[in-house]
């Protein structure tokens, strides 16, 4: 029975702390409003007075310390500014950590934050004419009021006998009267608002959050208990039991949704720590920056709300760090020097829309591509193949960071791919829209819930799965002939063409390996999924009914498995498995997942991935020079003596199956040394193009290989495109077009 | 003298598996039953051996032959149930055939012997000296622990 009003006081006092957060940053703003001065002078005093009750005297003593200066700003006395508000700031930071040894150890620690205390006296009482007499002043302040003497020097320490030890008939009140030691007298002006405050605290009450996980787990076993009676009623025909399990079926129903209710949390409980952060976060970077907060109430189940407060303080973090610019530069833009960063937040489409939107200098693309190029986190062919979102999305791969100074505010952008992992692990997306010198947006979707969810219920290898119905898009029969060939292979995938999109399909069959061979079947069932911005069809053997079922989580055992997102106790008492949509798409490879490309795999990882080869005609040309060109521009490779070559017009030709072909040395054309000359007959090289031909004359024919080409360097040389690394060598390639442009002019002139 | 006499328990619930007779506090033993139906855990490694629906919670069966690295279960007869509960939560180990619960001497522990197996030294803590027999202490926490009951990893591309 002793923990119970300590626990009291330490919930009450929470909050109490996390108001007066919000009330200190917006008591900057206005540094005069009696108001707000009244009701933090409120929260001061009743942490105070609790804490002396309780017999928490260093805790006493420091709200004392603040309580002091607060009274004088509320009387005039003095003006709030930067740094008192920052001791009062630290000051709530100092209760926090004593909350915090309180609850761990059930005293209020051994630091006695007296040098804050003192801080916080000295600014009270500005006119005091040395700083040593200060310190005493405010260590015999303490001292009276924790009502101990401190033999000089000692630390305050708390006997244990002046710990009150507790039988206690009822919880102390909210607002208790304070103890009769203690105080420099101050009447307390603002009864009246206590009174009225206390009113508005009987319409609702205060809940053990234990006891609500309950109440809300039986609600969970009742919607089983109520899945499996409606089971059975399709089985009895008896309209007594019909009815019966009708109203069942309703109050069920009816309760699920009232004590879903119940743990919802507004999500303002997130936000409203944010203004604190942003104003000392803008502070240390030396910004300005105004946050607006829109949709505080914007309902969330609890569970939820734990998982996003991370994930969206560094998103806060980052914008406030790296989004918005210095006033200076601000300025130099001709943009307002106030920062403003919007948070909002709202239901849509059956999920919880969060956005974090600042004005700041937006996402430059040019530096995201060229500084994933430099991590080697893609290879310059995909890069040039990105989209602007594409691109964007590149900053929440691990190990990213085009910050120029890494701060240890926001830390080496880490942040942002634990942002995205942390917000796909509650089934939730992240999307980026930016605009270079504008600003940037992030928007988050979220499930409003993750206890009891909509499924369908599909079959694969007569084991039964859940797909959750938040990532179903649509579901697609095949019957006959179509069963047969509408699954086809393109490029080495399995796809289904989908009102003409090529839609990646897997079989849940074979991905889980139930199955050793494929199997033909008559029909064949596929369901569209949305994994991230992706789309693929799951075929599975069949399709049963979508039901509501209570999602369980996997044992510890079972972390690991990426495929699940949990289990489910299905209407006949069995355990069916919920299917991971974004888990089965990484396994399948159909999304690749951005975590496996680590900047230490670098060539090597990217050469692995499904980066498209290319053939090569790999040349020496003139003396010693290594060229490529694509296999796919070869229509022969020819040898030709000598003696067959004429002139004409000032060129060389040969005459080659009925036509004259045009003859182009390499070595010439793109200025390598040449050859020495040789009897033997001359390698030819014939590249066509709409029915023309010309002959490309090189020294040897090396090899055929199939290689990424990945241009390293480019060069200025003509007729040449390039160099890249082929077969581990440094190897030219070839400018067709350019040689032919350049050299034989004619080619393209002459009509088809 | 070492420091495990003063921490062995004294009640140990016992079930056997081939030839050897293994122990767990009972403490951390919720219940006892015979087989239950399971729904297997595709992907997952064959310690384990599908998820039970126990009164509503979903508990997952762990082979406990597999787990010990012991052959596999021979014959006609379903594996029996032990359930257990850990600090990270319920699971059942599947057993051939559940023992009775036995009162011990701490005086008869000692730590485990040399020969035994990698797979089983793992888990058991140490032995009670029986008439005849030796009862293998298992440590219920290291059961689930390890990368053994991991799913069984991708192909690597």
């Amino acid at each position: 029975m002793e923990d119970d009003p300590i626990r009291e006081f330490l919930v009450e006092g929470s909050e109490h702390l996390d108001e007066l957060d919000r009330s200190f940053v917006a008591l900057e703003q206005n540094p005069t409003d009696k108001v707000l001065l009244g009701a933090i002078f409120r929260s001061v005093h009743t942490v105070k007075g609790t804490a002396g009750f309780l017999g928490f005297a260093k805790l006493e003593a420091l709200t004392h310390a603040g309580e002091t200066l607060l009274v004088k700003v509320r009387a005039g006395e003095l003006e709030l500014d930067v740094e008192m508000a920052s001791l009062l700031l630290r000051m709530l930071d100092a209760v926090r950590a004593m909350f915090a040894q309180v609850e761990a150890t059930g005293t209020d620690g051994d630091d006695d934050h007296i040098e804050l205390a003192a801080a916080l006296l000295a600014v009270a009482h500005p006119d005091a004419p040395a700083r040593t007499s200060i310190f005493a002043a405010a260590r015999a302040s303490i001292a009276a009021a924790a009502r101990i003497s401190i033999a000089a020097g000692a630390r305050v320490s708390m006997p244990a006998a002046a710990r009150v030890p507790f039988q206690v008939v009822a919880p102390p009140p909210p607002a208790p009267a304070p103890p009769p030691t203690v105080e420099p007298s101050q009447p307390l002006a603002d009864d009246v608002g206590g009174a009225k405050a206390s009113a508005l605290a009987d319409s609702t009450i205060r809940v053990d959050v234990a006891l609500l996980d309950r109440v809300m787990n039986l609600v969970g076993e009742l919607v089983l208990a109520r899945n499996r009676i409606l089971q059975f009623g399709t089985r009895v025909n008896d309209a007594g039991f019909a009815n019966a399990s009708q109203r069942l079926n309703l109050l069920t129903t009816e309760l699920q949704e009232g004590v879903m209710k119940t743990r919802m949390q507004p999500i303002g409980s997130v936000w409203s720590r944010f203004p604190r952060v942003v104003r000392d976060l803008a502070h240390t970077c030396g910004k300005k920056i105004e946050l607006d907060l829109d949709g505080a109430d914007t309902e969330l189940d609890r569970t939820i709300i734990d998982a996003i407060k991370d994930p969206l303080t560094h998103a806060v973090r980052n914008a406030v760090d790296h989004g918005i610019e210095t006033p200076e530069r601000r300025r130099a833009a001709g943009k307002p020097e106030v920062g403003r960063l919007l948070l909002r937040a709202f239901h849509e489409g059956g999920q919880v829309n969060i956005e974090v939107s600042d004005d700041g200098g937006g996402l430059d693309l040019g530096r995201i591509r060229a500084r994933a190029l430099e991590r080697g986190l893609v290879t310059s062919e995909r890069a040039a193949r990105m989209s602007d979102r594409e691109v964007s999305h590149l900053i929440f791969e691990p190990g990213f960071s085009t910050a120029e100074k890494v701060t240890n505010v926001s830390g080496r952008g880490v942040g942002m791919d634990v942002v995205k992992t942390n917000i796909e692990k509650i089934g939730g997306t992240v999307d980026l829209s930016s605009e270079l010198g504008r600003g940037t947006t992030l928007k988050v979707k979220i499930p409003l819930t993750l206890a009891i969810i909509p499924a369908l219920i599909v079959t694969a290898a007569t084991e039964r799965f859940a797909i959750p119905q938040v990532s179903l898009l649509e579901l697609v029969r095949l019957e006959g002939e179509q069963a047969q060939r509408g699954i086809e292979r393109v490029h080495g995938t399995t796809v289904y063409r989908l009102r003409g999109n090529l839609l990646p399909i897997v079989f849940l069959d074979r991905e889980l390996e139930l199955v050793k061979e494929p199997r033909a079947h008559d029909v064949v069932n596929i369901v569209v999924l949305q994994a991230e911005d992706r789309q693929f069809g799951l075929v599975v053997d069949g399709i049963n009914d979508t039901e509501e079922i209570v999602v369980k989580p996997l044992g510890k055992e079972l972390k690991g498995m990426t495929t699940f997102a949990g289990a489910t106790i299905m209407g006949d008492g069995r355990v069916a498995l919920i299917l991971d949509v974004l888990g089965i798409a990484h396994r399948s490879k159909v999304v690749v997942p951005g975590r496996e490309r680590t900047a230490a795999d670098g060539a090597a990882a990217t050469r692995a991935a499904a980066e498209p080869k290319e053939a090569l005609l790999v040349l020496e040309v003139g003396a010693s020079t290594r060229m490529a060109i694509p296999l796919a521009m070869v229509a022969r490779l020819e040898e030709i003596a000598l003696a067959d070559v004429e002139q004409s017009g000032g060129r060389q030709v040969v005459q080659y199956r009925g036509a004259i072909l045009p003859l182009v040395a390499l070595d010439r054309a793109v200025g390598a040394e040449p050859a020495l000359p040789s009897e033997g007959p001359l390698q030819v090289v014939v590249y066509s193009e709409q029915g023309r031909s010309v002959g490309f004359i090189v020294s040897r024919i090396l090899d055929v290989v199939e290689d990424v080409v990945k241009i390293c360097v480019g060069t200025e040389r003509e007729g040449v495109l390039g160099m890249a690394v082929v077969q581990g060598k440094v190897t030219e390639l070839l400018d067709v077009q350019g040689v032919l442009m350049r050299d034989e002019p004619g080619f393209f002139r002459r009509a088809a | 003298m070492n420091g495990i006499h003063s921490t062995a328990p004294r009640q140990l619930c016992t079930f056997e598996l081939g030839d050897m007779l293994f122990g767990i506090d009972v403490q951390n033993v919720q219940e006892v039953l015979r087989y239950q139906e399971m729904t297997t855990v595709p992907l997952a490694s064959s310690v384990i051996r599908g998820l039970i629906n126990l009164r509503g919670q979903i508990v997952t069966a762990i082979d406990m032959r597999a787990r010990l690295a012991l052959p596999p279960r021979g014959g006609e007869e379903p594996p029996m149930n032990v359930v257990v509960r850990t600090a990270d939560g319920v699971m059942s180990l599947l057993v051939d055939e559940i023992g009775d619960v036995l009162d011990l001497d701490a005086t008869t522990f000692e730590h485990a012997p040399e020969t035994m197996t990698p797979a089983v030294r793992e888990l058991v803590v140490g032995v009670f000296k029986l008439e005849g027999r030796l009862l293998l202490l298992l440590h219920p926490e290291r059961i689930a622990a390890g990368g053994s009951t991991v799913q069984r990893p991708e192909e690597q591309s």
